[in-house]
């Protein structure tokens, strides 16, 4: 196959693209530029998006003897991730966007040139797993290495996009393996740190990097009966759960301890409850895609498990598909999660889909 | 075997430059030192100064030996802006960025005024507005920096032009002749220009050695202090395998000039011809201008730089556009935006340069890929949009 390698300058993709090269491809690297202003050198946390990190991933390459190319995508990684991302948290919700970039970037733009540019694949270091069922139809699975699993942000792709997806590190028991093999394999970004930050804020303080662009004005704190019992500075800022910084003058009238339960970013009211209030018995939204074959009849409840965040575990659930919705009920309550924050489904260790949570429903059947 | 069409970035190394490079390596001795070793070694260094100063037509005491183009630019432009006391420049938005970058620095750091010229859509730079620029605030001008050949387009300046207008008003003009040496009859003695720079791998020279050309008229301050090499002007131990290297080349582009530019002419020409042939979308960017034998400049509407690039690298074939930034992302090219190409178009520019080792089966081999690639990187670029 004629694979294009997706290489961030880090240890995983450089591996990923040395497999591939390996089990036989034609592989040419690509580092997508994704900013227009790049850093020089890679400063904190950040993983990648500085000229180090382009350098980092060509030598890799000239160390694998494959072409290489830097991709510009800057302008629709501002378009679909960081304009995405800023408008969802002005709409009070806590998006992913790790996510929105491999389902817009590179799983959509970076394949459909790929493939426009006469390739069969787009190949990266991610964690997880392409698997083929009795029919042939393609399954997405958590990977090997259960610390480093990323199967949950790939999610979003659909069977498609699969076929056209290679994940060399799938198989591989830990990351610790990954690196020893670089250092085998002469890669210089063997030791490279991992990252973890999201990679267009630069200090790696969301919060602090949100301010300048999201409307922050006071408004008011009020409790479930709507009764305002304290004053905040913008909404910027605050998650669902958020128990510490609330400066609520005085204590709630059963004493306990509270928490965000919503942000109204319209009345510009942040809502605050007892713990209870944040248990979440289901979510929904209408934004949702299947990882693969959908399941046979998905109008009816069927069991599964749902993992609401990149390392959270997944928990045990129905879902169905209820008037244009992706309903999931869930067995036990969970706690703290956030309208734009991504449900994946799972079956084992297969991804079955997911959906953009759009709404909650409290346990309380109180609908926050 | 790959295609190699980008002689305007580096052209492969001459046999004569190969040879005098590897001679020289086989002697040991700094040209600095009194000894005989030296004297050895100096020989070389003088030789080639004399080979230099015959191609450029120039004076040997002209030639001040520099590690390439971008510093023999910055030597001239800020050297010549230092001594003059003046705080005007005078130059052009098509100039190299060699030129444009010390140009600004000086802006920025030293206050330095900048008058950039208008210039057309043929890559022309407008005299008559260095003429009345000139007639304004003759008296200003620190200098003036006008490029002999674009290395983009292959426009050439009319530069007896330039210096004529300018000789009137006694200030002094540099010119980056970076891709004009070699490729067109260069006499600086009659040329009118104070400064001149020229670049060694442009004519099959290793990358690492060029020359300022500094008329005897001329005190330029210097850049680089030390052990006083070559006037004074550009300290630091004078690298005679470099340089030996550079005097051969140059002999060697100055012989074969008029049999290349016949060569190459009729290649480029056929390359143009074919190219528009095939795909009637295609447009040759400057057409109407003077150019250089040595470059075919395209436009091919709809279809992205990077991806033709990337298409042509793929089938063998090494070409060029614009300037890739920093992050090794190609932007458009500031020379076609410049000359009020819109961004869409020159977005989608190749440049094809050719040289002493094209061949018409090279040409044969650029016309055959891109007839294939230019509908793919279309579509590409249709696709994108639709994402």
């Amino acid at each position: 196959m004629k694979v294009l390698a997706a290489m961030s300058g880090g240890v995983d993709s450089a591996v990923a693209a040395a497999r591939a090269v390996e089990q036989g491809h034609e592989v040419v690297g690509v580092h997508l530029a994704l900013s227009r202003m790049p850093g020089t050198l890679r400063t904190g946390s950040r993983g990648c998006c500085t000229i180090e990190d382009s350098m980092d991933a060509q030598r890799a390459a000239n160390k694998l003897g494959i072409p290489f190319y830097v991709w510009d995508f800057s302008e629709r990684f501002k378009l679909d991730v960081v304009d995405d991302f800023v408008a969802e948290y002005q709409a009070g919700r806590t998006p992913n966007p790790c996510m929105r970039c491999n389902e817009r970037i590179k799983f959509a733009a970076l394949l459909e040139k790929g493939l426009a540019l006469g390739f069969d694949a787009v190949c990266t270091g991610h964690y997880a797993s392409i698997e083929t069922d009795l029919d042939g139809n393609l399954e997405l699975h958590r990977s090997l290495a259960m610390a480093k699993d990323q199967s949950y942000v790939l999610g979003v792709l659909t069977q498609e996009q699969l076929r056209h997806s290679m994940f060399p590190l799938g198989a591989t028991a830990s990351k610790d393996l990954v690196r020893k093999e670089a250092t085998e394999r002469g890669l210089s970004v063997a030791n490279k740190p991992d990252s973890y930050d999201i990679c267009f804020i630069p200090e790696g303080d969301t919060r602090d990097w949100l301010k300048e662009f999201v409307n922050s004005e006071p408004g008011q704190i009020i409790d479930t009966d709507g009764e305002v019992v304290g004053e905040h500075d913008g909404l910027v800022g605050f998650t669902i759960g958020q128990r510490k910084g609330l400066n609520l003058g005085r204590p709630a009238k059963d004493g306990r301890p509270r928490y965000v339960l919503e942000i109204r970013p319209k009345t510009k009211e942040v809502v605050v409850g007892p713990e209870a209030a944040l248990e979440i018995a289901e979510l929904a939204g209408d934004r949702f895609s299947w990882c693969g074959k959908a399941p046979d009849n998905v109008s009816e409840f069927f069991d599964c498990e749902v993992q609401v965040r990149a390392h959270g575990d997944a928990v045990a659930a129905q879902a169905a598909v209820v008037d244009g919705e992706l309903v999931i009920r869930l067995v036990a309550p969970l706690y703290g999660v956030a309208p734009g924050q991504t449900a994946v489904l799972y079956l084992g260790t297969r991804v079955l889909g997911q959906t953009t949570i759009d709404r909650t429903v409290s346990a309380a059947a109180s609908i926050v | 075997m790959r295609v190699f069409l980008d002689h305007a970035s580096t052209t492969p190394l001459r046999p004569e430059a190969k040879s005098a490079l590897t001679d020289a390596l086989e002697l040991t001795g700094n040209p600095s030192s009194v000894h005989s070793s030296g004297q050895q070694t100096r020989a070389l260094v003088e030789d080639a100064r004399d080979q230099v100063a015959q191609a450029a037509g120039c004076n040997r005491s002209e030639v001040v030996f520099t590690s390439g183009g971008t510093e023999a630019n910055n030597q001239a432009i800020k050297g010549l802006f230092w001594a003059s006391g003046k705080k005007l420049i005078i130059s052009s938005p098509l100039e190299h960025h060699a030129v444009i970058d010390p140009i600004q620095w000086l802006e920025q750091n030293q206050a330095a005024e900048v008058y950039w010229l208008k210039v057309d859509r043929d890559g022309q730079v407008d005299l008559a507005d260095l003429q009345s620029v000139l007639n304004a605030r003759a008296s200003e001008v620190a200098l003036i920096a006008l490029m002999w050949i674009n290395n983009e387009t292959g426009v050439v300046t009319d530069i007896p032009a330039v210096t004529s207008i300018a000789n009137e008003f006694n200030v002094p003009v540099h010119s980056d002749a970076v891709a004009a040496f070699g490729n067109v009859d260069i006499n600086f003695a009659s040329s009118g220009l104070s400064t001149m720079a020229i670049s060694g791998h442009k004519v099959g020279a290793p990358i690492g050695v060029g020359a300022l050309i500094v008329g005897r008229d001329q005190k330029p301050s210097s850049l680089v202090h030390g052990g006083s090499q070559e006037r004074s002007l550009r300290s630091g131990t004078l690298s005679y395998p470099m340089i030996a290297s550079f005097g051969a080349a140059s002999a060697a582009a100055s012989a074969d000039l008029d049999a290349r530019r016949t060569k190459l002419l009729d290649l480029r020409d056929e390359l143009e011809a074919s190219v528009l042939a095939k795909l009637p979308n295609a447009m040759v960017t400057v057409a109407n201008s003077t150019r250089s034998f040595h470059n075919a400049h395209f436009i091919f509407p709809g279809a992205q730089s990077d991806n033709l690039l990337f298409l042509l690298d793929q089938a063998g074939i090494s070409a060029s556009a614009g300037s890739a930034c920093t992050a090794g992302v190609l932007a458009p090219s500031h020379v076609l935006l410049a000359m009020g190409i819109e961004p869409e178009l020159a977005d989608c520019s190749i440049r094809v340069s050719l040289g002493h080792s094209t061949t018409k089966s090279d040409i044969d081999a650029f016309v055959y890929v891109i007839e294939t690639a230019y509908p793919v990187a279309v579509l590409e670029a249709a696709n994108q949009k639709a994402i």
